[in-house]
This record gives structure tokens, sequence and C-alpha cells, in this order.
């Protein structure tokens, strides 16, 4: 048999029907529901006369419009009580396990589906919610999609999809001294922009990648769509399994056998072929962060702000010039030392524990800048009760964070919690577009650990100086 | 799903490359705005002052453009969130075809499944359209939009070709529900989860 990728054999392995122009129907295996997309989806399939087909392989959780706020209930963000009770009342009534608010398992739907073990190698997985790239961390194919399609899920366990080409990146060599996941990746959509991957299932490879934990790996992924690539997916192995090994639905006993001999036949093979392939020698990395409005507008912290007079067409040009008239930059100025108002730590990109950790390292034992808002927000219901076992939430509070409970939050200010017109974060999230935080917010994207050093300068800095 | 057939309609050009779907309609009126009526939330950051007032400067805002129904866009259209009420805003403020060099893979799927008709185009040829889309005055030129015979015709009555998938073409021109299409093979499903059950019990039973 010709050699054959990862995404090729998953892709293969799960077409119902082939309709011919690369178009396929597809099977979906595991399909998150959040609060946002829920009820609507639920109520319209009905209205429309149909049913959940597979309410088994059908998950839900609260994350996008949950309150973060400690004490939390229902009705703690007023405006969004009447989705959440849509939400409950719903699932439920379609037969959908839902991971409620403040329940075990509860948490964003991209933390969640690996935490539990519901996301693994092989697996097509779907969400009404473009960061489901995330998943591929673990050598499952997923991606975001459409109301319409989360509604035709709902109904048929299936897809229809085009056969996206396919592009593999190689990450290769050590990275340096406080470079991360979240640093190779801002750093990569810096080099091919924000359209680079366009039309592409990405499949991440070479040494780094080989030595990343899953957690950078979901990390990793989870940016993928910020490069307009709406899948990206790394290879399992042995570092994917034993992630897996005894999470609360990964395959158990006979079936664990049966599963890992089956995902040992999933990674690419030797000689198969792609359409682009891309080299980054990850030694040349340093720690990044933001300066625009687009996450193709980034560069290394000890960089200047840059001048859209060298934008190669009038368009860009205009867009960088928006750019930093949004974010109240000027050409030319170091990145680093500016002021910032807060700190945002969690979001499916960097809410997983050792995201946590690697904050958490830089924030023992020093303060947060006074007027600076620092939170951290944990991904999930595990990673508080992980990180606060490690005494984690004390080293945070004692600096000065907030210690919030498990949801998206200021990632998209979807529950109400927002900055305020004109003030300015470093956050750990994955978009830096105009408003995402609030109207007239301003976001530089950057590491757990780049996020806690601003918190305790009150300024954009260099975590290198903080490490020892 | 409302048809798409052939449109003739002023044509809006806006370039900015990389308008992502939060531009497009923000997380809270996606919110709590229904189908519809999210038209006044389409571009809010830019469409508006901060004192609410239209933003004289905006081209959606200038006369000539108030009635297009056709967008000229730029690189990498609709990048960024899932959100399909992004498409839903751009219906509602009366778009139903958007003609760039490029589109964010989510969003171009969801534009099928709402009546709207993205056209991917060299740049060189949505920059020569947005020349000839230009107004004089308040008056902006119509362009003819043909999905039955895969052209746009400009303002002059020039033909430019376009492609679209023929199973996004079909589903377009006829306003199918994919569900009914989708359902009436189910047997197909129905084989597919019993053979797949056999050899992956652990995706079904755990």
């Amino acid at each position: 048999m010709a050699a054959s990728t990862l995404f090729e054999k998953i892709w293969t392995s799960h077409v119902i029907s082939d309709l011919g122009d690369g178009f396929a129907l597809l099977h979906v295996d595991r399909h998150i529901l959040h609060d946002l997309n829920a009820m609507k989806s639920l109520v319209e399939l009905r209205e429309r006369g149909y049913a959940v087909r597979n309410p088994e392989l059908t998950i839900a959780t609260p994350d996008h419009g949950v309150s973060t706020l400690p004490g939390r209930n229902i009705d703690t963000v007023p405006e969004g009580a009447a989705l959440l009770r849509g939400y409950l009342e719903e699932t439920r009534r379609a037969g959908i396990r839902s991971f409620d608010m403040n329940e075990d398992g509860q948490g964003i739907v991209h933390v969640i589906g690996p935490e539990l073990g519901l996301t693994q190698p092989g697996t097509l997985f779907v969400c009404g919610d473009s960061h489901t790239c995330t998943h591929g961390g673990l050598g499952a194919l997923g991606f975001g999609t459409g109301r319409s399609e989360v509604i035709h899920v709902l109904a048929t366990q299936s897809i229809y999809q085009k056969k996206p080409k396919q592009m593999r990146i190689n990450f290769n060599g050590t990275p340096g001294k406080g470079v991360t996941a979240k640093d190779l990746i801002l750093y990569l959509i810096g080099q091919i922009g924000a359209d680079g991957g366009n039309g592409h299932a990405v499949e991440y490879a070479g040494s780094a990648i080989n030595a990343m934990s899953v957690e950078g790996r979901l990390t990793i992924c989870n940016l993928s769509i910020e490069f307009g690539a709406k899948v990206g997916m790394i290879g399992p192995d042995d570092t994917a399994y034993d992630y897996l090994h005894g999470r609360r639905f990964s395959p158990a006993g006979a079936n664990w056998d049966r599963a890992i001999a089956h995902w040992k036949t999933l990674p690419t093979d030797a000689g198969a072929k792609f359409d682009r392939e891309i080299d980054v020698n990850v030694a040349n990395v340093g720690p990044q962060i933001t300066w625009g409005t687009s996450p193709q507008h980034v560069i290394s912290v000890n960089d200047v702000v840059p001048d859209p007079a060298t934008a190669g067409d009038a368009a860009r040009r205009d867009a960088m010039n928006g750019a930093l008239d949004y974010m109240g930059l000027t050409p030319g100025q170091p990145i680093a030392g500016t002021p910032i108002d807060w700190v945002f730590i969690g979001s499916c990109t960097n809410s997983r524990i050792s995201d946590l950790r690697e904050a958490g390292a830089i924030a023992r034992g020093r303060k947060v800048k006074p007027g600076v808002s620092a939170w951290v927000v944990p991904g999930s219901q595990q990673v508080k009760q992980q990180a606060e076992a490690e005494g984690l939430h004390e080293v945070f509070k004692q600096a000065g964070f907030e210690w919030r409970e498990p949801g998206c939050s200021m990632c998209l200010a979807a529950n109400g919690e927002l900055m305020p017109r004109g003030q300015r974060s470093v956050s750990t999230t994955n978009r830096n577009f105009e408003g995402r935080q609030g109207p007239g917010a301003r976001t530089h994207l950057a590491s757990p650990s780049m996020a806690a050093a601003a918190a305790i300068e009150g300024a954009i800095t260099d975590v290198r100086k903080m490490m020892v | 799903m409302e048809p798409f057939i052939r449109l003739t309609a002023v044509a809006a050009p806006l370039l900015t490359p990389n308008i992502n779907t939060d531009v497009l309609i923000r997380v809270e009126p996606m919110i709590k705005v229904p189908k519809g009526k999210l038209g006044p939330y389409c571009f809010e950051a830019w469409r508006y002052l901060p004192d609410r007032s239209e933003n004289p400067d905006f081209i959606l805002n200038k006369p000539a453009y108030r009635s297009a129904k056709i967008l000229l866009a730029g690189l990498n259209f609709g990048c960024g969130s899932s959100r399909e009420p992004a498409v839903w805003a751009l219906a509602d403020m009366g778009f139903r075809c958007i003609i760039a060099p490029g589109f964010g893979d989510i969003f171009f799927n969801n534009c099928f499944q709402s009546g709207m008709l993205p056209i991917v185009m060299p740049v060189e040829t949505v920059e020569k359209l947005a020349k000839l889309a230009q107004s004089q005055g308040d008056l902006a030129p119509d362009f003819t939009v043909d999905l039955e015979r895969q052209v746009i015709v400009t303002p002059s009555g020039e033909d430019i070709a376009f492609r679209i998938d023929a199973l996004k073409r079909r589903a377009l021109l006829d306003g199918l529900d994919d569900i009914g299409v989708t359902l009436a093979a189910k047997a197909k499903i129905d084989a597919f989860q019993a053979n797949d059950l056999a050899q992956r019990p652990w995706i079904y039973r755990y």
C-alpha cells in the first residue's frame, strides 16, 4: 500500500460515502456541545422535525458563558441565565451527558476532551468552536464547525467535508530558556501569516514535537486555526498513550490493548507526501508577544514594533496602521516596557496544569504590580483541583492574582467578563482581534510565564530575566 | 434555505485583509440578538463611533454603498471563530455574495449553509472589480453574479468566470436541506456504525 499520512488514514477510515470531487460524508465519533450553541441547536433540530441520532456520542459542558467568579451559580451573570437554563433543559431532554457548571468534569470543551480521555487518537472530533483543532494534539482529527453543521451532526452523526490539502511543519531542535509551545506556534504564525494554512490539514512533527508533553502539543494544535488551518494534528506515540492510560473515558481492559494496536497504525508512514512542508529551527525562537490585532502581528519580546512602511502592499500597510492605531503603539518602539493594565491566564490555549505551573513558578514569592488586575482561570474542574492540591492557588493569591472558576472567561468575553475600553492586557489566549476582550480593549498574546512576568512588572517584559 | 441563482446589485469594496468573524459580529449581540435582526451589529466597531453615531468614513455607511448586496473583500475574509452568526449578520445587512482572494475555511463552509455565495478570485481580479465598483457621487454601478452560468458580469458587460464546487453549487441553486438529503441515505450511516462498532468498540461503549 502507498505511504499514507496520519490525516489520510483517519479521513479514509471515516468515509461513509464518497461524493466525488474531493467531497465525502464522514462519520463523527465525538461531538461536544457548549452553552453558546447547545440550546439553540437542539431547539432548531427539534423544530425541523429531527432527533439526536447518537446522544451517547455527544457530550456537553457549559464554558463560554459561565461566570468564573468564585461561588458562582446559574444567575451570577443575569444575561446568561436563560442560555444556561436552556442548555440544561435541552441537553437533558436529548439524553446528552453534560458536565454541569460546578460538577466534576466541567471545563473548557478543549480542555476536558483530552483530560477525560474522550479525545483519542484516530477519532473524528467536532465541536461548534474553531479551536477544536486542539484535539489533534492526541492524534485525533478535530475541527470546528458552524451552527448548521452542528445541527447536521446532531441529526446524522456525520458531516460533509471537502478533503483539504496537507502540510507538515517540522519543529526541529531544542527550545531555549523561557521558550514554550505557545512561543513556537506564535513564531510560526508570524512567519507564514494568518492565512498560511488556509485549505490545509496540518501535521506537526520534528524533534521538538517528539520531546514535547501532550499539553504542549495541545497548545500547538490549538493555534492551527490562527494561521487558517482548520485541522492541526500530531502522530500518537508513547507520550500520548501514557497520557491517556487510566483516564475516565479512555478504553480499558481488553479494549485498551485493542485501541493501542489500532493507534500504532496511525502515524504518518515514511515517504508519505505532503502538499507543503516547512522546517522551523526552534533554537532561533525567543519568547513571543503580539503587537497588533492579528496573531500574525507577532515579534520576539526584545524586538521593536514594526513599521508599516515595510509592508508589501497598500492593503497590508493600511491594516498595520489600523492595528497600531487601535493598539496605541508607535513603529520602532521597543515592545518590552509597554505598561499594561490586565493579565489573563486561561483559555483553551493555555489553562492546563503545566501552564499554571509555568506561570506559578514566576509568580511564586513575587507581587503583582499595584494597579494591574491579574486573573488565573483554570481550564477545568480537574485542573483547578490539581492546582489546589499542589498549592498553586495559594502561590497566585499571595502574589495578588485572582484565582477563579473554570470557563472561557476573558478570552472572548462572552460572559460579561471583559476589559474596559483602552486598557491593555497580556493574555495567554489565542486571539488579539479588535474588541475580542471587550470593545476597545487591547490584547497582547503570550505564554503563561510571559503573562505572569508582565503582571509582576506591570509592563511587557522578557520572562527570562526572572528565571533562575 | 433560500436558493441563490442570480443577483444584480451594487458591490462594496472593503479590501482590508484578515477581517475576522469577531469584527463581523461581536459575541454579545451574537448571543442576545436573534437571527434576522443582526444587521445593525455587523461591523459594529467600525460602523459606529464610540457615541454610537455612524462613522461617516466607513465605506458601508456611504450613500453609494448602502444598498450593496455584493461585498468585495480582502485576503482571508472571515478568519477566526466558527460563529455562523457572522454570515447571518452579513445577510441581515443585505449581503448575498462575497468576492475575495481567500476565506477562512470554516466561514467559507458556513456561507453555503445560509444561502451566501462566497467566490474566490485572484487578488488582481478583486482589485480590478473594486476599481470598477468605485462610486460617482452617491451612485455606484451594478454587477451581476450568475451562479447558473458561473460568471460575474461587470457594469460594462464583461463576463468574468468563477467556479464553485458542483455539489455546493447545486445545493445553493436548489436551496437544499442537507439533513434531509443525508437521512435519505440513513442505511449507509447504520452500516458504517455497525461495521465500525466491531472494529473500534471503545468508541461506542465507554
